[in-house]
């Protein structure tokens, strides 16, 4: 009995080989291709990796002190005497600060969402995986945390633990689990209903196995794409929370605490007032924007 | 079998766009395609889908196109109505329908043309019904569209084209959901909505292929019947050579988006002339003796976004020899009324 | 495990009780789904199914759609529980105290499902994807890739050109190639084929059933295959069962049932083939009608409502198995067939 049996039907009946049509190419590498030619995307990529690089390098590329006050040099426009985007209210560079102020509010928004992604996507998961009464619970415990607007939930519960950073990501964390939470299920429990489920529970799987292998890798791709999206949201809403002064206190620069204290001031320099709003919209929408992008790239057709 | 009963008001499409030619010209064909080529245009390659296919519907003929996945069969159909998404295909060649040129008809009369000189039926019930309105709604739309006429001669016109599909208990099933029926009575309901302004010709993708054996044979001969009694022409896409052998008058066979052998249904299927037929004529599990391997055709068709010089079926054909792997094959005449597109075929001088 | 793979010997050290030993047995297997959102309806999936499987042969079973074949093919793998009835593998009972546990049954059974892209897990490598199944059961990584080279091999793709790959990058042939390759990594003894190829051209339906049977031959397999396409069923299988609205109708030798039909519906199904010759066109439908509802099946045989031959014992009595007189392994639950039965043509039909 000869080894290969049957037809090889990959290769061509010639003599000669036949060049491969397309390249083989694997799930994220279309996934490159893609965003390679979104210009776009990459525009709006670029400026957010700027930002980025400009809060992670704000000690080096920051002009002035942002913490040095002057008492002449208050609410000056852009330009006067060095100062490329104006000072604030106490005489600060604006520039400076609005780096800083990256910091903080970039933290704000990335590390809630991941926490939450985690938390909320295990949740997910095991709730999808399972069904029955254990997804009910679990779904239902979550429409109850859903119920409230985010903003609300998120000034009640930093509010009740007093402010600060740290209440203040645990209050936007809790904001995020349950809708990570819903889009992690919904796409475990589609998954579940896959022919190539059941032949890994044929092939004697245990359930942990098939979470681990099959389930995650399909589910992250969604997970993903939800959680770029969320950013932009954390990122308003710890303004906001900056803004109401349940987020971190001065003389730390951070933009929605800026626009709070810049609030009275805009009628004497109302372009340097804008800014913090500005530099808050710009990195909002631009986060949504990639994400939007990366929705597309990731949406290959299967 | 007396012809039913039609509603008194003319079909605005029948008076219009196609009648006026067809009645002057009465020989010309009904339906007749011209080196058609459809491209689907992306980012990261271009598919040739239909690479050069010619064919003619007579009125009241029963074409059959017959192929596999990837053929371009099904392209071809819908290239036919303009359904293709139009900012990915590029369609070069000739579709002229009841003397009209439809590629280059303008929206309205386009919308006209369908579903009432040309009507189509598709191959999931499921999805080409819509599931929010009832039956009745549906088929009332169409007529209502086309005729102009009264919701309750719309809704008289479609019980009685649910009578010609024979479908159950006719006046209940008008405000049944699709989901309520069973996926024949669907398919019958799709054919009724189709039937509804009297077309000409009409364009099946298909339509039984999602059916059970059982229910298509009886899908089939209803077609069948409702082809001879209202003279129209249709053309049938299929990948079942049983289904083609049940109501085909002319078959045509696709293989990598062109057509490489046409001829009477009979003498296509039973003596083919080109080997890709031949081929799929031996690999159709019909009767072969049990126990012993099925003559299959080795290999798979090819990458349509990468076509082979030459003769598509070259690689996976016995009877091949070096010019074929080079030369496209024309369209030769193996015997009178066929045409087979194989350079082993003589071509007449 | 690993010298499973190779050409396994006659006699499988896995084997008890010896070549006359059903290899499988089903016992008034029961599987009724409750409906969502109408109390006490119950979709009654399969309603008392029982046969054999012998050791080395292909059981085939035909059903249309809602017959519960596929439901049924997945309570042998006890991919779902079975309300009620018993299993026996090999002689041993399944999920019993003393038998065989379900994870030991999933060791010698495996299953190819019918949606060959859904059976693929889309961000897995081929080749992973066929490795799985030995590295579950805890061969190490290295070595399982190895298994999976050479089963990929085995089903003729060329590891290198097709083990990287994603299941998008695949044709549905191909795909099914892969899953019979997983489904033989693991080394079973019998294999639940699932409407195989229904999804597949007709060219690679016959490639694939070549392999289906060299790999039978190979590995001492036994097969037990499910399939609408009765032409298909016939060629493979030594004998064949017959499934309407989840009961078993016939079962006996593939030529006994295809040649001498004994039930109504086999002849039904049988005359519903197309003929693959225009000459000879089916002119009106063996049967009529649409397959009924699992839910709330009819009283008495299941068939009765379709049944050209039906009288009032069909209606209130279920009919039993009855061996036709010249072959005892060809059984068929008709009352037609039923002496005891009194149906007006007993012995006529």
């Amino acid at each position: 009995m000869p080894d290969t049996l049957a037809l090889d039907d990959s290769a061509p009946t010639f003599d000669e080989q036949l060049p491969p049509a397309i390249r083989v190419r694997g799930y994220w590498q279309s996934v490159l291709y893609r965003l390679r030619h979104d210009p776009v995307t990459l525009c709006f990529g670029a400026i957010v990796l700027l930002i980025v690089l400009a809060a992670v390098f704000a000690p080096l590329v920051a002009p002035f002190d942002p913490y040095k006050e002057s008492i002449i040099g208050r609410l000056k426009p852009f330009g006067w005497r060095g100062h490329l985007l104006g000072t604030d209210e106490l005489g600060r560079d604006m520039l400076s600060r609005l780096f800083y102020g990256a910091r903080i509010s970039l933290l704000m928004g990335i590390v809630p969402v991941a926490t939450a992604a985690l938390i909320g996507g295990a949740l997910g998961v095991v709730g999808g995986f399972a069904g029955g009464r254990t997804n009910t619970a679990i779904m239902r415990t979550m429409d109850v945390f859903y119920a409230f607007p985010s903003v609300l939930l998120a000034v009640a519960v930093a509010g009740a633990m007093g402010g600060g950073i740290g209440n203040g990501m645990l209050a936007l964390t809790l904001v995020f689990i349950p809708p990570m939470c819903r889009v992690v299920e919904t796409a475990t429990t589609q998954l579940r209903a896959l022919d190539f489920i059941e032949a890994a529970r044929a092939s004697g799987a245990s359930t942990v196995t098939i979470i681990r292998y099959h389930v995650l890798g399909n589910v992250l791709g969604p997970a993903f794409i939800y959680a770029s999206s969320l950013i932009s949201v954390s990122i308003l809403l710890a303004s906001g929370l900056s803004f109401l002064g349940l987020g971190v206190q001065p003389p730390a620069a951070d933009w929605g605490l800026m626009l709070s204290t810049l609030r009275q001031s805009i009628y004497v320099v109302p372009l340097v007032c804008a800014l913090p709003g500005m530099a808050i919209f710009v990195t909002s929408i631009c986060c949504n924007l990639v994400s939007d992008g990366l929705r597309a790239a990731m949406d290959v057709r299967m | 079998m007396s012809r039913p009963a039609i509603c008194a008001t003319r079909c605005r499409a029948t008076a219009g766009w196609g009648g006026r030619e067809m009645i002057a010209n009465p020989g010309a064909p009904l339906a007749e395609v011209r080196d058609l080529r459809v491209r689907f245009v992306t980012r990261e390659a271009t598919l040739h889908a239909v690479n050069g296919v010619s064919f003619a519907v007579a009125a009241g003929e029963v074409l059959c196109i017959l192929g596999e996945s990837g053929s371009g069969k099904s392209v071809t159909l819908r290239a036919l109505l303009r359904l293709l998404p139009p900012r990915r295909t590029r369609i070069e060649g000739q579709v002229t329908i009841g003397g009209a040129d439809v590629l280059a008809m303008p929206a309205r009369a386009l919308r006209d043309l369908r579903g009432g000189l040309v009507s189509m039926v598709f191959q999931e019930p499921m999805t080409a019904l819509d599931p929010v309105y009832t039956i009745g709604q549906q088929i009332g739309e169409t007529v209502r569209r086309h005729t102009g006429c009264s919701r309750r001669a719309a809704r008289a016109r479609a019980l009685e084209l649910l009578e010609l599909v024979r479908i159950p208990s006719p006046a209940r099933r008008l405000d049944a959901y699709p989901h309520e029926l069973s996926g024949g009575l669907r398919q019958r309901a799709m054919i009724a909505m189709a039937l509804s302004c009297e077309p000409r010709l009409l364009l099946a993708d298909e339509p039984t292929t999602a059916l059970d054996a059982t229910v298509q044979v009886q899908l089939l001969i209803l077609l069948r019947r409702l082809q001879q009694e209202l003279g129209m022409g249709m053309i049938f896409v299929t990948h079942d050579l049983g289904v083609a052998a049940e109501i085909a008058d002319t078959v045509a066979v696709m293989y990598a988006g062109r057509i490489v052998e046409s001829g009477p249904a009979a003498a296509v299927l039973t003596a083919p002339a080109h080997p890709y037929t031949a081929g799929l004529l031996a690999s159709t599990v019909h009767g072969q003796r049990p126990g012993e391997d099925i003559d299959a055709i080795p290999g798979s068709p090819p990458d349509l976004r990468a076509l082979p010089p030459g003769c598509s079926f070259a690689p996976r054909c016995s009877r091949r020899f070096a010019a074929c792997r080079t030369t496209i094959p024309d369209p030769r005449v193996p015997a009178p009324g066929r045409m087979a597109a194989c350079l082993a075929i003589p071509a007449d001088g | 495990m690993n010298s499973l793979l190779l050409d396994t010997p006659a006699t499988d050290p896995r084997d008890r009780g010896g070549r006359n030993q059903p290899l499988l047995i089903a016992r008034d297997l029961l599987k009724h789904f409750p409906v969502s959102g109408a109390r006490g309806k119950k979709v009654q999936a399969v309603d008392g199914v029982s046969f054999t499987v012998l050791k080395g042969e292909t059981l085939g079973i035909v059903g249309e759609s809602g017959c519960g074949k596929s439901t049924l093919a997945r309570l042998l793998l006890h991919l779902l529980v079975p309300d009620r009835g018993e299993l026996v593998f090999d002689g041993d009972p399944v999920n019993a105290p003393h038998g065989i546990a379900v994870d030991a049954l999933r060791r010698q059974v495996q299953m190819v499902f019918q949606d060959s892209h859904a059976s693929l897990n889309p961000r897995m490598p081929v080749r992973d994807s066929v490795a799985f199944g030995p590295f579950v059961r805890g061969t190490a990584k290295p070595a399982a890739r190895v298994i999976a080279r050479d089963m990929l091999k085995k089903v003729g793709l060329d590891p290198d050109l097709f083990g990287p790959r994603y299941p998008h990058e695949l044709s549905g042939g191909q795909k099914q190639r892969v899953n019979i390759a997983r489904a033989l990594a693991t080394g079973p003894r019998m294999v639940i084929l699932d409407e195989p190829v229904s999804a597949l051209d007709k060219s690679i339906e016959a490639q694939v059933l070549n392999l289906l049977r060299a790999l039978k031959r190979q590995f001492n397999l036994t097969y037990l295959f499910i399939s609408h396409d009765l032409n298909v069923v016939r060629h493979i299988s030594d004998r064949v069962l017959v499934m309407y609205l989840g009961r078993v109708v016939e079962i006996g030798p593939a030529e006994a049932v295809f040649e001498r039909p004994q039930h109504p519906y086999t002849q039904a199904l049988l005359a519903s083939r197309p003929s693959l010759d225009p000459a000879r066109r089916i002119l009106e439908p063996p049967i009529t009608g649409d397959p009924p509802n699992p839910i709330d099946p009819p009283a008495g045989c299941r068939f009765h409502t379709r049944c050209p031959f039906a009288e009032m014992v069909c209606e209130t009595t279920d009919p039993a198995p009855v061996a036709a007189p010249e072959l005892s392994s060809h059984v068929a639950s008709c009352h037609l067939r039923d002496p005891l039965s009194g149906h007006s043509r007993l012995g006529r039909a």
